[in-house]
């Protein structure tokens, strides 16, 4: 009887919480999945058109190949074949994303057969000379800063990021609008300290391929240079049932046809 | 701060994605390589050389066929050197108008075995421009002049068999006969021979190589596998030294003697980077210890560490152990009044690569340098991408040291500096 009375007592507070009421790590998981791990394994061409401030155009052309380690959204692996520019032609970039340390990553050089390990560098440099950094492109821990959810509206959660650790980090602050149904992040804005513009994330083109919500077009403009990369996916494909060993020194030094096609 | 917000194309109402198929390639099969012209000179006399360097036009066309289950590679450099100026083709040294560096089959007669037979570039090891078990044929004539990286690598005629079992792996390098070095030998770079006493240049070294078939081969293998985030590897050579090592008695001619390493390597994330160690043990000819005419057996130690330490800015250092296994015959074998070499020859190597201008500007620097022989090579590189297929490049070969015969000591007359211009396609 007693526990009822608590009950009702507790129930207008609930009644006063909007409906569609929702926890912000719990959007924030939604939206690292729906980026990073949708199916299994994915394959997708990648253009990168890189356009500094004067103009000039520079173009990255690769195939990516990513497989999961399991359902937990943590551990995963990424193949990256260049095909243009010329000069980077058949070389390979392959990274294993660790959750209990850095990560492993490899260079294979072609016209010298020489598979390098290289030195985990920080996530927060340009991957390949684009505006994206490496973190952009394989996923930001989703633990390495504070959510806060500081807005809805009918499309989007408004989240506000603060890192844990500032010092690690070139920005102050990020905010995301996280689309609500499909849980993709359509714009992320990167803020310095001074609450400045430093970088903004848009994603331009939502496709639906094998059943999933992709971004298959999106860029990342950089405020302070006035660069930006553009960056757009095709021949995308989900579930590819990509063997684990693709992602060993065997498959860097003979590239896996079947799959790069 | 009001903000609108556009839904991006095609979420509004998600549709399938209409994927674009590429469109079919005009070729029947793929085509990529280069056009470079590359010039550099001598930035003091040498008596027994040009003063040009290297000046050269270069065009490499590499060819990839793929069948159902075979991939043919043909990559071929094609020449014209007035510096050297000889336009014969030798596809053993790789003088003359033509290198052919590739052209190779590659297929995988079972599930857990790669094949690649016939003429390829092979490269195993954890040094950074330091050898130990990776016996594969090096043109340091390329490396010293200022051509790019790659041709510090020279081709192998071989067969190479890889096999897969899961956590250990093992590959099977046949090479049915001897390929040597491609060494320095006086024809671009001035050298101390030791058997004249003096520098020398111009006049080749008269080298006798082991040059039958399949009598004359050369096997290397290695084993390997992870550990936890450490790949470690065995490694087994059975051949010959791959620089002249020798002297035949009678003739006096430069020889390769027969030499066998056994070796291992490990290599993983240390600190904030990569660690890696690598030894070696080079057992020479029956007899090398007490004939002053043969190389000694050595011992060979590596160590080196590489860690990104600032922004778009890498740094690795490397030490190096060479130690003579029988250095009290060495020193009793030797003739009097020869060149008597320490036991051990000791070198620290920097590496520093940094990159700027979104990545379009690479500055990098290489040094060498040994305590116990008191000299070395300083190696600088500028190369800047003005557009995507073309690099402008400007670099430096410097050599110093004391005595004029040490290892980088007498190529002194040859420090250089060079510029090139690369397009590629």
């Amino acid at each position: 009887m007693k526990h009822m009375l608590k009950l009702f007592l507790l129930l207008p507070l609930f009644w006063a919480v909007p409906a569609h009421a929702i926890d912000v790590m719990d959007v924030v998981k939604k939206a690292n999945h729906m980026s990073y791990y949708q199916a299994n394994d994915g394959r997708a061409k990648v253009n990168m058109r890189i356009i500094d401030a004067q103009g000039r155009t520079r173009v990255r052309e690769f195939i990516i190949l990513r497989r999961d380690d399991d359902d937990t959204d943590t551990g995963q692996r990424f193949y990256v074949y260049f095909n243009k520019p010329a000069d980077v032609k058949k070389m390979v970039f392959m990274v294993i994303k660790n959750m209990d340390r850095g990560d492993d990553r490899w260079l294979y050089l072609p016209a010298l057969d020489l598979v390098k390990r290289i030195a985990a560098s920080d996530e927060r440099t340009s991957f390949v000379g684009s505006n994206f950094y490496y973190e952009d492109v394989s996923g930001r821990g989703i633990n390495e800063d504070t959510h806060t959810l500081v807005k809805e509206d009918d499309n989007y959660y408004i989240i506000k990021s603060i890192p844990k650790d500032p010092q690690a980090v070139e920005f102050a602050s990020y905010k995301s609008w996280i689309h609500k149904s499909t849980f993709l992040p359509i714009k992320t804005e990167y803020y310095d300290a001074a609450g400045e513009k430093l970088r903004s994330y848009s994603a331009l083109k939502v496709d639906m391929v094998d059943g999933y919500p992709t971004v298959t077009a999106s860029s990342m403009e950089d405020h302070k240079t006035g660069g930006k990369t553009l960056m757009n996916y095709s021949a995308v494909k989900y579930n590819v049932g990509l063997p684990e060993n693709i992602f060993t020194e065997r498959y860097l030094r003979k590239a896996p046809r079947k799959y790069l096609r | 701060m009001a903000q609108e917000i556009k839904l991006p194309e095609g979420l509004g109402d998600l549709s399938t994605m209409s994927q674009t198929v590429d469109e079919a390639a005009g070729l029947p099969f793929d085509l990529s390589g280069f056009l470079e012209s590359r010039i550099g000179t001598r930035l003091q006399k040498d008596a027994l050389e040009k003063d040009t360097s290297i000046g050269e036009m270069r065009l490499q066309v590499g060819i990839e066929k793929e069948f159902d289950s075979l991939t043919f590679n043909l990559v071929s450099d094609f020449i014209y050197d007035p510096v050297q100026d000889r336009y014969a083709v030798d596809l053993e040294t790789g003088q003359g108008v033509v290198d052919l560096r590739e052209a190779n089959v590659v297929f995988s007669p079972l599930d857990f075995m790669d094949v690649k037979l016939g003429r390829q570039i092979l490269t195993w090891g954890t040094g950074d421009l330091l050898f130990i078990n990776d016996l594969f044929p090096k043109d340091w004539n390329s490396f010293f002049i200022g051509r790019d990286d790659e041709y510090l690598k020279g081709p192998s005629d071989a067969i190479k068999t890889a096999l897969f079992f899961g956590d250990y792996n093992l590959d099977i390098i046949y090479v049915p006969r001897f390929d040597a070095d491609r060494f320095i030998d006086g024809t671009r770079l001035s050298f101390f021979d030791r058997a004249q006493g003096s520098l020398s240049g111009e006049n080749p070294v008269l080298a006798n190589p082991p040059d039958k078939w399949f009598g004359d081969d050369e096997l290397s293998l290695r084993f390997y596998g992870s550990i936890g985030a450490f790949e470690t590897a065995l490694y087994y050579y059975n051949g010959y030294w791959k620089s002249p090592a020798g002297q035949n008695f009678i003739t006096g001619l430069a020889e390769f003697p027969k030499l066998q390493v056994f070796g291992a390597s490990a290599r993983g994330p240390v600190g904030k980077g990569i660690g890696s160690v690598e030894v070696g043990y080079y057992k020479s000819a029956d007899g090398a210890a007490s004939n002053p005419l043969v190389r000694n057996s050595e011992f060979r130690f590596l160590v080196g560490y590489e860690q990104e330490i600032g922004t778009e800015l890498t740094g690795s250092v490397q030490y190096y152990l060479e130690r003579k296994s029988d250095y009290d015959q060495y020193v009793a074998s030797l003739p009097v009044g020869a060149i008597q070499d320490r036991r051990d020859r000791h070198m620290f190597t920097l590496r520093l690569t940094k990159l700027l201008m979104q990545q379009d500007l690479r500055l990098s620097l290489f040094n060498f340098y040994s305590p116990s022989d008191k000299d070395g090579y300083l190696r600088l590189k500028a190369a800047y991408k003005i557009r995507d297929n073309i690099t402008a490049e400007i670099g430096g070969n410097v050599f110093y040291g004391q005595k004029i015969y040490s290892f980088f000591g007498q190529f002194k007359d040859n420090s250089n500096i060079f510029a090139a211009l690369h397009y590629d396609f």
